[in-house]
């Protein structure tokens, strides 16, 4: 395991301080004049380094660097922090000194995350020029990183920041069972993607259930059922069960030649160690059933099961079982599997104690998960469900950061946490709330009221 | 019978009153006889057993139109059994109205209706991103959401003809756009033709036609200017063609998608043409690299008369968030109630029966908890054609099946 010294080097202070003009503050640091110290070091490196596996070297590593900027201090707004607290009148400070002016009725959050996104690898204008989020060749393809796929000049992406989105995770579509890996990604204008790799995030694998691959594979191989689902998911863990095996072994006695390499083994064997997150595409309570079992069955744990549109279903099990369900508010209807949609899963989930997280899956949807997560408080609350809207913003800030491993991280308006931050023109839960200014790593990447800083793809130069 | 069923008295009281055909008025009370609004207003007289509605602190508004989507069309996108709203293969298709296609026991509409949507335009292909292939689509349907029978939720058949000039209509034009156009008027041409010598259509003794018969046929009220002619165009020299040849052809022209209308506000309503457009649809494509979230807004500031839809048609009841989010994005709030009511009453020509509060007209209504935009607000109720409708689906019988685990089977 190594340390990236990138990921140390890329977080602002963050401080919260009560607003000293409106009063009626919640915080411990009531009335304080001046910014509190963060209370906790900056969590060193995220998550465990994953692009040294096997004994291998470095791979593909990132290459994000903090934006130089300014420092920051939003003051006298409404600080939602995703951490148990709403602080009226609050300020936040990024560093300190300068001071961003904001009037009173502004809203500020955490940035938006979104677990499960297809820009960059389905950018527009979607043509199959762009199309590269499914290696359909092959039910299994462990072998892929969508990393390798993404274009950083998706016209898609400028649209998502204005919507408050900080990080993304790009995932491989879901033709495939086993369809790649995720790419963790800081939602900034770059020239790669290795400038947007998040430091020291775990790759998800995504892998899918149900309808898609069935319905890819069924006239040419197989699977073209859910028992051929499960057994092409089987066949391919226990191929990297043995591999993983020779490898251990080998790092530990380093007895003859290395093994030889196999992509697809490599990313599986991660799995295994736990190194490399499972996000599951799987949309029926009993498809996600049989998936937690064959998780048991290779020791491995699902850190997410995506669209879960019956996740209400069995919250008891996905508390349990401590597997997020990454949601939406009310998609349904437009495939068999999806047809038992509700608008109360995310509640529901949430109160079986479950991790509920909102999703997009859409280059729409992404720019307004704050909406999203509103429907789905507001049916909840309804339904005599009780959310709070520290819960709601929850899910799409820090329990999305968790999803991916980089909660401690990101996620939360806490000191220490890197600063990544929206300030919104209204209450984020309404649908008349728009971002006004979009912070990542305490850099403006947007703000609605000044064109330098609306970024613009290189797509987009000289359209209409 | 059903005269006597509907031969009911409802009162809302003490709501605020959205009637949208003029200012809100408070603490108001709308008297519902025989599936019409009876009365409208602060002095109005509850008879005596009239079923009472308490609606103080509440908001009342028409029920909320769709205006384009494929309601009773498509059960599962996915699921071809389940899809009727297209005559696949038929790239004129003048003759296909989509009625008798519509279901009325599909899960969709009770899920809708209970959100506040009592109306659709029920449309022979999809106005979605990207549209439905095709040249001319066929004939779009006016629906109540209420109804054991086709007939009972029918309000106007056909309520207008639906072409295309979009991108993918470029396939019914040998891959030019400027071929579509060509054929278009061509086809226009022939329907003319075939207008004045039906006797030598059937003798046989005319040139062949581009189309046949029975879609010819249907054409005529569309040359008539009696049908209005719905054309999907997004890119902003397709919306000018579309203007062109409705200017050629003397037809009663609406637009549908017309993402880059914002371009050319004063053009469009210069000529008179109102539009049906998406808010939250702002993804570039090559059908539309200019589309963008304040479409609706400009279009509207631009002298436009817009009705907004939300194609997602298993969603139809998100269209109370498209409209927040044009009102976000910089169209007035009042304006885009009306987006939702009266606008597409008037373009699809029933606006003396539908889309606003006021005497005379069908009881389509909803009570709000607020603002029917916020996602904080609550459906409370909603009549359709004067009658409560039960604010249930199968999703509130799965939300009660599983709201406790295990589950009561």
């Amino acid at each position: 395991m190594r340390h990236l010294s990138v990921a140390a080097a890329g977080f602002l202070g963050i401080a919260l301080v009560a607003g000293c003009a409106s009063g009626g503050t919640r915080t411990a640091t009531a009335g304080s004049p001046t910014p509190v110290p963060p209370a906790a070091p900056p969590p060193a490196a995220v998550a465990q380094d994953t692009t040294r596996e096997g004994g291998l070297g470095s791979q593909y590593p990132s290459s994000y660097r903090r934006h130089p900027n300014p420092p920051v201090l939003i003051r006298n707004a409404t600080i939602m922090t995703a951490a148990g607290q709403e602080i009226q009148g609050g300020s936040i400070l990024f560093r300190d000194g300068k001071i961003v002016s904001v009037g009173t009725g502004k809203w500020v959050t955490p940035g938006v995350i979104d677990v499960h996104s297809h820009l960059g690898v389905y950018a527009a204008p979607g043509t199959f020029a762009e199309s590269d989020g499914n290696e359909a060749t092959q039910p299994v393809t462990a072998e892929v990183w969508a990393e390798h796929s993404f274009w950083p000049q998706d016209p898609q992406i400028p649209l998502a920041i204005a919507g408050g989105v900080t990080t993304i995770q790009a995932l491989p579509g879901s033709a495939n069972l086993i369809g790649g890996r995720s790419a963790i990604l800081k939602l900034i204008p770059a020239r790669s993607v290795q400038d947007m790799k998040f430091p020291g995030a775990h790759y998800g694998l995504k892998m899918a259930c149900g309808e898609n691959p069935k319905r890819v594979y069924g006239q040419r191989g197989g699977p073209s059922t859910r028992m051929g689902n499960m057994a092409g998911y089987r066949n391919a863990f226990i191929a990297a069960q043995s591999y993983r095996q020779k490898w251990d072994k080998w790092n530990k006695d380093h007895q003859g030649d290395p093994p030889e390499r196999n992509l697809r083994n490599e990313t599986l064997a991660e799995v295994l160690r736990g190194n490399i997150y499972v996000q599951n595409h799987c949309y029926r309570a009993d498809e996600m059933m049989q998936m937690l079992d064959l998780g048991h069955e290779f020791g491995f744990k699902i850190r997410a099961f995506h669209h879960a549109v019956e996740a209400y279903k069995i919250a008891d099990v996905l508390a349990r079982e401590g597997t997020a369900s990454a949601v939406w508010a009310d998609w349904w209807g437009f495939k068999e599997e999806a047809m038992d949609g509700i608008h109360e899963n995310a509640a529901l989930l949430q109160q079986a104690g479950a991790r509920a997280d909102i999703h997009s899956d859409d280059p729409g949807g992404i720019q307004r998960l704050n909406q999203e997560a509103a429907k789905a408080m507001y049916y909840g609350r309804r339904a005599g469900i009780p959310v709070t809207r520290d819960q709601a913003l929850r899910w799409f800030t820090v329990n999305a950061a968790w999803v991916l491993g980089i909660d401690s991280v990101v996620g939360t308006l806490e000191a220490g946490k890197m600063a990544d931050v929206v300030l919104w023109s209204a209450d984020p839960l309404s649908v008349y709330a728009q971002a006004l200014q979009v912070y990542n790593d305490g850099w403006l990447v947007y703000d609605r009221n000044d064109p330098a800083h609306q970024p613009k793809s290189d797509f987009s130069l000289g359209q209409p | 019978m059903i005269a006597f069923l509907l031969a009911q008295t409802i009162a809302i009281t003490g709501g605020t009153v959205y009637p949208v055909s003029g200012p809100k008025i408070e603490n108001a009370t709308v008297l519902i006889r025989d599936g019409r609004i009876a009365a409208v207003g602060t002095n109005v007289v509850v008879p005596a057993g009239a079923t009472r509605v308490d609606a103080s602190r509440k908001w009342l508004t028409p029920g909320l139109i769709d205006g384009a989507g494929v309601m009773g069309l498509r059960e599962i996108g996915m699921v071809q059994g389940t899809n009727e709203y297209t005559e696949r293969g038929n790239d004129i298709a003048a003759a296909f109205n989509v009625l008798e296609g519509i279901n009325p026991a599909s899960t969709l509409i009770a899920v809708n209706r209970m959100e506040g949507v009592t109306t659709t335009l029920a449309v022979p292909g999809s106005l979605g991103v990207p549209p439905s292939g095709g040249l001319i689509w066929g004939q779009a349907a006016l629906i109540d959401l209420d109804g054991a029978t086709i007939e009972a939720m029918r309000i106007k058949s056909p309520a207008a003809m639906v072409a295309n000039l979009s991108e993918a209509a470029k396939d019914a034009g040998g891959g030019s756009r400027a071929a579509v156009a060509q054929r278009l008027r061509r086809l226009l041409n022939d329907a003319r033709e075939y207008a004045t010598r039906r006797a030598d259509y059937r003798r046989r003794q005319i040139q062949d036609l581009s189309a046949s018969a029975a879609d010819l046929e249907a054409l005529q009220p569309v040359l008539r200017g009696d049908l209005p002619l719905v054309v999907v165009a997004n890119r902003r020299s397709d919306i000018e063609t579309a203007l062109r040849i409705a200017r050629e052809y003397k037809l009663h022209l609406i637009l549908g998608g017309a993402a880059e209308g914002w371009m050319i506000p004063n053009e469009i309503a210069a000529a008179g043409v109102p539009v049906l457009v998406e808010p939250l649809d702002n993804i570039p494509s090559y059908d539309a690299l200019g589309i963008r979230y304040e479409n609706a807004a400009l279009l509207g500031k631009g002298g436009v008369k817009v009705a907004l839809m939300e194609t997602a048609t298993e969603n139809t009841r998100d269209l109370r968030q498209q409209a927040g989010n044009a009102v976000a994005n910089g169209m007035t709030w009042d304006q885009a109630l009306r987006a939702v009511t009266l606008t597409p009453a008037e373009i699809f020509g029933v606006a003396d029966r539908y889309g606003s509060i006021e005497t005379g007209k069908v009881a389509n209504l909803v009570v709000w908890s607020g603002d029917p935009f916020e996602f904080s607000t609550a459906v409370e109720h909603v009549f359709i054609r004067g009658k409560e409708i039960p604010l249930r689906s199968r999703q509130t019988e799965l939300l009660e099946r599983y709201r406790t685990l295990p589950p009561k089977y």
